[in-house]
């Protein structure tokens, strides 16, 4: 299978916080239309690589190449600008503000300063009935709505600022089966439309069989990056625990 | 609007409260909804409420400005030693707005460069611009007798007093500042959860500064209705007064936490505490007690937005 030019490829990206090195050497690239599983014990520094990406971290060494090109991400406005959107599990929205306000924080539509609310709420409306999100009322604070329909809103929002790079981050860690089903779904929609997408998850059930890759780290190091169905879960669970990739699919794949 | 959304808009109950007490008063005094005292009671709110104002917007970013009685007084010393050394008087009151709004920058800097936390950063700016206001002065108060400021803290405009206007216009800005604009989206924002609001591209460190200046500058405006009452500029004035401020918010229902409320009813907060001290003076009842009831008033003014938002 002949495969596309990658849509992000983050080379030799190191992090350390003073002492601590999160992160080192660590590749990572994604492809469009596909779900790369982005897997690792508490710890590995798998939230810290993806911050690199959506510019909320910087990277100490590395560099990151976006449709080949070397893109300088400096904060999450540059990342945006590349159609990098972020799904991140705790910090996706301010629970005082209304489903329009959140989804367009930080680019809202105004005038000379003056915000187009009505122009934000339609669009709003327009953006989640697309994804078939149904929610209420668009003026109700997000606070209190469920996790899944934040998750929702979280998720329109990449969406209807037309992300090519997805990075969700424990996406369903917080969800209900049938809210997972509903965010899982969503996902499988916009790699149809040929999105490439992070999946940070601990359940390897559910990694196993929705992302197409996946890439393993273990201590801030790559431990093995593969096609999912290279190994079983049980494989794929011992490589996260030890770190060291399975003899027998290497063995395989050569 | 129905009578459900009626209930829970917080304007409404603070609202009702602030009539209450003016119907509880003028049953209580004959003299207390006459003319002369409605204008005094105007007079006497107009600091108070200009420096709410600001309050309010630092407050639901999720900050505190503890310095605005210092840099109102750092901003009249200004007024007044300009108008002394026979500048233009103009030329002083706008030195003056310069002077207040640059002490805020500072806070904002502090703050944002720095990382120190509101709190600490405007505590040191209560003891800077005092300090400077004395500094400049040698601790003496110059009197201000220019035509400007007298008209400013004594005239009267279609009836009603000069002071009035600027709370009015104050706080008409600021609403549509907060309600109407992206700045004070941002403002809520950030005081809702600050971290969001940064990873979603809000530039943070940036309103923050602008958020402390507007109230810096809030203080020179209370520092120019000030001078104008007072016909002088002593730089022990306003001690003390951004607790008052800070309890006009809070009783007005404006969410400590940050992220929540309505800079207007930090107006009828501060209408409030000002009808407590006014009515206690009218009815000849000890100043003594007025402090005692305001401190009662603040914890119950909380407390009941407590139990309002337990049974959301
Ligand atoms: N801002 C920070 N300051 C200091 N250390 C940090 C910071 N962020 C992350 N770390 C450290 O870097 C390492 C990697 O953290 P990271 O959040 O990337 O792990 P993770 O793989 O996402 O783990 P989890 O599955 O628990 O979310 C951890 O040891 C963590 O303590
Ligand atoms: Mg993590």
């Amino acid at each position: 299978m002949a495969k596309p030019d990658p849509l992000v490829e983050m080379r030799h990206i190191s992090r350390n916080f003073g002492g601590l090195q999160a992160l080192s050497n660590a590749n990572l690239e994604v492809y469009p239309g596909e779900v790369l599983g982005l897997l690792g014990h508490n710890g590995a520094g798998k939230s810290t690589l993806i911050k690199i990406l959506a510019g909320a971290e910087t990277a100490s060494e590395g560099a990151i190449f976006i449709n080949g090109h070397e893109a300088h991400i400096n904060g999450p406005n540059d990342a945006r600008a590349y159609g990098i959107e972020t799904i991140y599990q705790e910090l996706a929205l301010c629970g005082n503000l209304d489903a329009p306000a959140n989804l367009y924080m930080g680019r809202e539509i105004s005038n000379w300063g003056f915000l187009n609310k009505k122009a934000m709420k339609e669009e709003t409306a327009k953006a989640l009935s697309r994804l078939n999100i149904r929610i209420k009322s668009l003026d109700t604070e997000v606070e209190t709505m469920s996790g899944g329909q934040r998750q929702a809103i979280s998720i329109g929002r990449a969406v209807h600022f037309n992300a090519k790079i997805l990075i969700m981050d424990e996406p369903t860690a917080a969800l209900g089966m049938e809210e997972s089903k509903m965010v899982m779904d969503l996902t499988v929609e916009l790699k149809k439309q040929g999105i490439g997408i992070i999946w940070i998850s601990h359940d390897i059930h559910e990694v196993y069989n929705f992302t197409d890759r996946i890439t393993i780290l273990h201590g801030g190091e790559n431990v093995v990056t593969a096609p999912t169905k290279d190994f079983t879960e049980d494989e794929i669970v011992s490589m996260i625990i030890s770190g060291r990739p399975v003899e027998r699919a290497a063995n395989e794949e050569a | 609007m129905n009578l459900t959304k009626l209930k829970s808009n917080p304007i409404v109950w603070i609202l009702m409260v602030a009539v209450l007490m003016a119907v509880v008063l003028s049953f209580l005094s004959p003299f207390f909804m006459t003319v002369g005292n409605m204008t005094n009671l105007s007079k006497q709110v107009s600091i108070v409420a200009i420096l709410a104002a600001g309050q309010a917007v630092v407050i639901i970013s999720g900050g505190i400005d503890l310095s605005v009685g210092s840099v109102l007084a750092f901003s009249a010393v200004i007024i007044g030693t300009l108008i002394k050394m026979d500048v233009d008087p103009t030329l002083a009151l706008v030195a003056g707005l310069v002077a207040g709004t640059f002490a805020g920058w500072i806070n904002g800097m502090v703050i944002t460069r720095a990382k120190i936390p509101p709190f600490i950063a405007t505590l040191g700016m209560l003891g800077i611009a005092r300090g400077m206001a004395l500094v400049i002065t040698g601790g003496v108060s110059h009197p201000v007798l220019s035509p400007l400021f007298l008209f400013i803290g004594n005239s009267k405009f279609l009836g009603l007093p000069i002071p009035l206007y600027f709370v009015l216009v104050t706080f008409l800005v600021v609403g549509i500042m907060m309600h109407k604009t992206v700045f004070g989206r941002h403002v809520y924002a950030i005081g809702g959860n600050e971290r969001v609001a940064r990873l979603q591209g809000i530039p943070v460190d940036r309103q923050k500064v602008k958020i402390y200046a507007l109230s810096g500058f809030l203080a020179a405006v209370a520092a120019v209705v000030m001078t104008g009452r007072l016909a002088a500029t002593p730089p022990s004035v306003a001690q003390a007064i951004e607790l008052q401020a800070i309890a006009a918010v809070i009783i007005g229902g404006v969410s400590f936490v940050g992220g929540r409320g309505l800079v207007i009813t930090a107006l009828i907060g501060a209408l409030i505490m000002a009808m407590i001290t006014n009515g206690l003076n009218i009815l000849g009842i000890s100043s003594f007690y007025q402090q005692v009831l305001i401190g009662v008033v603040i914890i119950v003014a909380v407390w009941l937005d407590n139990l309002k938002s337990s049974n959301r």
